[in-house]
């Protein structure tokens, strides 16, 4: 079959037929599948659109006997499979039956256009907008005489606009003057970079044609909109930066609160912080893992459930070391610190030493498109404020409940708490505990940015220690200080002097702060703070 | 009195505890990490090993005698390593070891295995620049991977060249190497960006927007990574969240395989590429029986294969071999039997010890699936032989390394002097 | 006088006298029977075994300067890797200058690694290394610089405690993450290695080695020696009161952080040396010696030797590095277990280490018999 293709491809005047079309993507050769998805796209076939849409989703395979085309939807070992070109349910079959329709990315392009070629119609008007986008890049007169018909019957607004940008895009290659004025001025308003480029190519065509009046009045208004544009993406710059800032900021936030309560609160210096984030991470693993259908909800279920784990191997640890310690808080570090490779083996030993894949819930990917020169990834966005609800309501926590008051009270002065009749065994295992199970939350967020592995928790440690003593021990708002300001101070640095330097001048820069402030920005004060 | 230097001669007896100087099995030595940093990648290498072993004393074993492994852990401690290797070699009295992942661990180990004239077999692609007598390189060379792959990415249209690495030798030697020879194919130095980041960087936030910002000048933009091991996650992870895909600005990783996959939710990966020479997805049955007898080994049927396993399998096979034909497990003796043997790789054709100590081997270009597999979209016509030097750095374009030609017989003859130097006279 | 001074201090108790007598047995037997004893005599021992027990001793020197600071001054430092690993960086450069045009590309003045990095030139930092006085010196004075600015900022402004462990944790870990990078002319990631000889003496020669080795024994006996000398001067009472009140030392009228300075200073020295004599021996120094981890391990040991003792901290970096070097070959997957076990053990139930245990036991009698004497006294008067 696909020699026979390849020939008439030569012979370049076959008129294949839909279902020839379809079974010919069973080839071996790229750039023959290249030709077939474009003949698949102006087919009009009512198909087309899922064939080429599923083709880039991975799903389109042929059978191993009879080389049908199928879209297979294969859940372990079984598969679903539809007949291509018709559309008509096919029953079940295995993988092991199937071979998959193969794409590189040079596809993946063709794919891409093509689709937007075809979703210019589509009722969802996000579609048709980026549909539109896609086109920025290859514009010429017969793609913008399209869009130009497709502008007389669009109705929403931002879809006319990404329009007339697409169609200004084509104008700035127009031999008129006016028309390419206009079009210059227009886009001036446009922050794709498509634009920019188009611009900027323009400025470099125009300075070596013939310097007339009119081309100079061209590159200046050319120069003029690109300065507008520049500016503007400029501050959408330092807006993503500080952004980019909060989101460090909050990550270190969520790495330190736990720490904030076990080593500000408690004073036990706890080495075994970091695997306490480490055994969060797994937890979200091992819920994906027990619930595969339902990763959209397993983070939602693994917070609690990370909390309870953590914050009982948290307690597990304070009745069965830690307690013995107390007033040797230099001592909590050595025994904290062999717990931590302990637990670190441990999950070696019983998981695996390599890392492990925890997939991000659909919601939790992607960005939010505020502009063309300004998204925010969801993932971080949704970060900063769970970090910020964690210590909301641990604050609430320790302030307004009755527990909150009794922790305070022993931290304060254990002998008077005990003789009022606090039971302060209790309480420390469970302030414990509670700093231990934050600490598996912070897991659980970390489980979306980074690796989930043995190692997770020593990446965090010094991090964490340094959150907590910057913005002083013992203060929640001193950790939510310490943490945004250095996460922002290492984001605003790092353009300039890469990353390394920046992160080792915040080091240096903590050093001497704790110079001029012994006990952190946010020191307690009173009797308490002189132990 | 007495009794101190009793203790003392019995803690000097229990160091040298084990060595049995007459026992009637080869000794294999491992030296690989399970604990600690490295522990992630090299375990793996460790159990393939074990494999490798148990596979061949199915068979006979070598020389009539047993094989028997020697396990220890260097726990990624770089003086560790050499600690140890004097420790197999000394004491354990092994005849061959299999060894080491990071470029400093191998240096760490250098003097010890020369000093000792022990052997080596290495297999991780590295950034070359050395070839020692007593260690054979059966991972890929700078010329066995990142160029092939930067010619396959100018084939497809890209301009603009991101290069991005983790701070340590690896990388800086093959950007540079990268830099050097792209500047030669007439890119502009405006259009390479070169970035490196510390160990296990996990916020890619600002580096990432940078790099989009770069792509999208209106060239065809790619970035080659040399980015180590966990850093690669949060990159992937926020390259996806930021929007960039492998249509618009591919990535090109050398040290992203299989295994470092089966830690990743490929699914925003899809398109990305890596350049090795081998992909568990190649087909040949050489590889089915491979994998069935690893994941046999393993008894995990998801377990996924590597390329430095088949570097190990390759160096393992040609040891063996070397050994058979030369009668014995003599270094001095099984070293001149390996030069020029072959034997067949995992992809279809065959490996061959060069006098350098370097592979011939095909380089393969994938393109990473949802299932956490290579696609691969791109392979050399035959094997390439792997350079101990670059032919694109000056300092070393002058050096070759050949131990078999007697007017060299050393790992780095200068061409223009006619002498060797450095710690191979 | 001269044998009284050293009877007081190398003689003076038990502790001191096992160690003592230990180290010189080790100093002249391991020596004379890895070179005089021919290989194949069961009495012979391994290459091996000595630049093992070589890298023990720098070890013990080690962990005696982390308990000067932290058994008798009270502050708990947990940088001294990064002292221990700039005395290493300095011999480390010494070594590399004496490799000479024998690197690989065959370079008269750079090292390898800045060859393949394009340096034109040497930079300013390196030069005079090849010269060992220099070298010397620096081996001293590059930690102690580190640790008279860091203790003097640290120390003038009362930073205490467990701020002041943190802030050196921060401290070896900010030099740990310069250090990585490549371009700060240090060898990056890999470091300094493939040195090949010391004063002349070509490094893989056993004769070097045992004389490495024992240059360590003599450096940690010396070490030992001083810290006696210092804790058993009018310095060290002052030492062990701020440990125990600064504030009442400082209210009466001693300039505390003077002391505490210069405590800090001699202790990072030693430390300085202890790096020095570990390069040579094991052939490689790299950045992660700063890692905090390590610095956090050297504390260990000395917890479980035993602190405020000095012969408990090398009596407890041998113990922990044996455990170490028998575990990872004995028993590979599960020997972080074991140690991670020991540390929470020991913390738990031995606050005062091996040496405690011991000095408990002895108590005990000595209790006893004073108590009968003191009754009998009672009855006297």
């Amino acid at each position: 079959m696909s020699t026979s293709f390849a020939d008439a491809i030569d012979e370049g005047n076959t008129v294949l037929s839909f279902p020839e079309l379809v079974a010919s993507l069973t080839t071996k050769k790229f750039d023959e599948k290249a030709v077939i998805i474009k003949k698949i796209q102006e087919s009009e076939h009512p198909q087309s659109l899922i064939i080429l849409s599923k083709l880039l989703d991975g799903k389109i395979y042929y059978k191993k006997d009879d080389k049908t085309v199928v879209i297979a939807d294969i859940t372990k070992k079984t598969a679903s499979i539809i007949n291509a070109s018709t559309g008509e349910p096919l029953g079940q079959t295995t993988k092991k039956k199937l071979k998959k329709v193969g794409i590189n990315n040079k596809l993946r392009r063709a794919l891409n256009s093509s689709i937007a070629q075809l979703s210019l119609n589509n009722e969802d008007p996000k579609i048709r907008k980026s549909a539109v986008v896609e086109m920025f890049k290859n514009m010429d007169d017969e793609m913008s005489s399209i869009l130009q018909k497709q502008l007389g019957v669009e109705k929403n607004k931002h879809v006319i606009k990404t329009l007339e940008t697409a169609i200004s895009i084509n104008q700035l290659k127009s031999s008129v003057h006016d028309d390419k004025l206009q079009a210059i001025e227009s886009l001036s308003n446009s922050l794709y970079p498509e634009v920019r480029v188009a611009l900027n190519q323009l400025e470099k065509n125009l300075s070596t044609s013939p310097q007339t009046s009119q081309t100079l009045t061209l590159i200046e208004t050319t120069q003029n909109s690109l300065k507008k544009i520049e500016s503007r993406v400029g501050i959408y710059k330092q807006i993503e930066n500080i952004f980019f800032g909060i989101s460090l900021g909050s990550v270190l936030l969520l790495i330190a609160v736990g720490l904030a309560i076990t080593f500000g609160v408690m004073g036990v210096i706890n080495m075994a912080h970091g695997e306490m984030l480490m055994l969060g991470a797994y937890t979200t693993y091992i819920i994906q893992l027990l619930l595969p259908n339902h990763i959209e909800y397993s983070i939602l279920i693994s917070i609690p459930t990370a909390f309870i784990f953590t914050g009982l191997v948290g307690i597990g640890i304070e009745r069965g070391v830690i307690r013995f310690l107390y007033g040797r808080p230099l001592e909590t570090l050595l025994a904290t610190f062999g717990i931590s490779l302990i637990l670190q083996q441990a999950v070696r030993t019983l998981i695996s030493p390599q890392n492990r894949a925890v997939s991000t819930p659909e919601w939790m990917s992607g960005s939010l498109d505020i502009n063309p020169a300004l998204s925010l990834t969801y993932n971080r966005l949704y970060i900063i404020i769970f970090a910020l609800l964690v210590l909301a309501g641990l604050m609430l926590l320790l302030n307004k409940s009755k527990f909150g008051l009794q922790v305070r009270a022993v931290t304060q002065n254990r002998s008077m708490a005990k003789a009022m009749g606090i039971k302060t065994d209790w309480v420390d295992a469970f302030t414990f505990g509670l700093g231990s199970g934050i600490a598996g939350i912070a897991g659980v967020a970390l489980s979306q940015l980074t690796n989930v592995g043995p190692n997770l928790g020593q990446a965090y440690i010094i991090d964490s220690f340094m959150v907590v003593v910057f913005g002083g021990v013992g203060n929640l708002w001193g950790t939510l200080f310490g943490a945004m300001t250095l996460g922002i101070a290492n984001k605003f640095l790092e353009p300039s002097m890469g990353a390394v330097l920046a992160k080792i001048i915040v080091l240096v820069f903590i050093i001497l702060f704790i110079q001029k402030r012994p006990r952190g920005m946010f020191a307690l004060k009173g009797r308490s703070a002189d132990n | 009195m007495k009794k101190l230097s009793l203790w003392s001669v019995l803690c000097v007896a229990m160091i040298a505890w084990s060595s049995s100087a007459f026992s009637d099995t080869i000794k294999v030595g491992v030296l690989h990490s399970l604990s600690g940093t490295m522990a992630i990648s090299e375990t793996t290498l460790k159990d393939t090993v074990l494999m490798m072993v148990e596979e061949q004393n199915k068979a006979g074993g070598l020389l009539g005698k047993q094989l028997e492994a020697v396990v220890v852990d260097p726990a990624s401690d770089w003086p560790l390593f050499a600690e140890k290797m004097r420790e197999l070699v000394e004491v354990h009295k092994v005849d061959v070891i299999f060894g080491c992942w990071t470029s400093v661990s191998r240096k760490s180990v250098l003097p010890v295995v020369e000093e000792l004239n022990g052997l080596l077999f290495y297999p991780v692609q590295y950034e070359g620049e050395e070839s020692s007598k007593n260690v054979f390189y059966t991972g890929a060379s700078p010329n066995q991977q990142a160029i092939p792959a930067v010619d396959y990415l100018m084939d497809g249209g890209v301009e603009r060249w991101v290069l991005a690495g983790t701070d340590y030798v690896y990388p800086r030697t093959t950007n540079k190497i990268l830099e050097s020879y792209l500047k030669l194919k007439g890119v502009d130095e405006k259009d390479i960006m070169i970035n490196y980041t510390p160990f296990s960087h996990s916020d890619w936030q600002t580096i990432v927007s940078d790099i989009k910002q770069f792509g999208s000048a209106g060239k065809k933009t790619a970035v080659v990574s040399t980015i180590n091991g966990d850093a690669n996650v949060p990159f992937y992870k926020e390259l996806g969240n930021q929007g960039l895909s492998a249509e618009d600005i591919p990535v090109v990783a050398f040290s992203v395989g299989e295994e470092e996959l089966s830690g990743i939710d490929t699914a925003p990966l899809v398109g990305h590429l890596a350049a090795w020479n081998y992909f568990q997805s190649a087909e040949s049955e050489e590889n089915d029986s491979f994998i069935e007898a690893w994941q046999a080994f393993i008894g995990n049927e998801d377990r996924v294969t590597n390329d430095p396993m088949e570097a190990t399998y390759i160096g393992f096979k040609m040891w063996a071999e070397a050994v058979s034909k030369a009668g014995t497990t003599e270094v001095d003796k099984v070293r001149p039997a390996m030069y020029g043997l072959e034997v067949p790789n995992l992809t279809g054709g065959t490996a061959v010890m060069n006098t350098n100590h370097h592979l011939s081997k095909p380089v393969l270009i994938g393109e990473i699936q949802d299932d956490g597999q290579f696609e691969i979209v791109w392979s050399t016509d035959g094997e390439v032989k792997g350079d101990a030097w670059t032919d694109y750095l000056p300092e070393s374009a002058v050096i070759v390394s050949d131990w078999a030609d007697p007017a060299i017989n050393c790992g780095n003859f200068n061409t223009e002097t006619k002498k060797c130097s450095g710690q191979n006279y | 006088m001269e044998k009284s001074l050293i009877q007081r201090l190398l003689l003076s108790d038990t502790g001191s006298k096992i160690l003592t007598i230990v180290i010189i047995f080790i100093a002249i037997v391991v020596p004379v029977l890895n070179l005089l004893v021919p290989v194949d005599s069961p009495l012979h021992i391994s290459t091996y075994t000595v630049t093992l027990l070589g890298k023990y001793l720098c070890y013990a020197l080690l962990a005696l300067s982390v308990d000067l600071v932290w058994g008798y001054l009270g502050i708990l430092s947990l940088g001294h890797g990064a002292f221990f690993a700039l005395g290493g960086y300095a011999m480390g450069m010494y070594l590399m200058r004496q490799i000479g045009d024998r690197g690989v590309y065959g370079n008269p003045l750079l090292p390898d690694f800045m060859v393949f990095l394009n340096w034109g030139s040497l930079p300013w930092y390196w030069f005079g290394f090849d010269h060992f006085p220099l070298a010397l010196l620096m081996m001293f004075a590059a930690p102690g610089i580190l640790a008279f600015v860091f203790g003097w900022l640290a120390f003038r402004s009362r930073v205490t405690g467990v701020y002041l462990s943190i802030m050196t944790q921060a401290m070896t870990y900010a030099l740990m993450l310069a250090f990585f990078q490549n371009d700060f002319g240090f060898g990056g990631n890999n470091g300094l290695t493939d040195f090949k000889e010391i004063l002349g003496f070509n490094l893989q020669d056993n004769t070097t080695r045992c004389a490495l080795f024992v240059a360590s024994a003599v450096a940690l006996l010396s070490g030992y020696a001083f810290c006696k000398y210092i804790a058993q001067s009018r310095l060290g009472s002052l030492v062990m009161a701020i440990r125990d009140s600064e504030s009442r030392v400082r209210f009466m009228g001693y300039r505390d952080e003077h002391i505490k300075l210069f405590i800090f200073v001699i202790s990072a020295m030693l430390a300085g040396i202890a790096g020095a004599l570990y390069v040579p021996q094991v052939g490689i120094i790299n950045p992660s010696e700063f890692a905090p981890i390590r610095s956090i391990e050297l504390v260990i040991w000395v917890a479980i030797g035993g602190r405020g003792t000095l012969y408990g901290a090398v009596l407890g970096a041998f113990v922990v590095n044996y455990a170490k070097t028998f575990f990872t070959a004995w028993a590979p997957e599960a020997w972080l277990f074991i140690l991670g076990g020991i540390f929470v053990f020991v913390t738990v139930f031995m606050p005062k280490g091996l040496v405690g245990i011991y000095n408990q036991a002895r108590s005990r009698n000595t209790r006893k018999k004073s108590m009968k004497e003191s009754q009998a006294n009672i009855r006297n008067s």
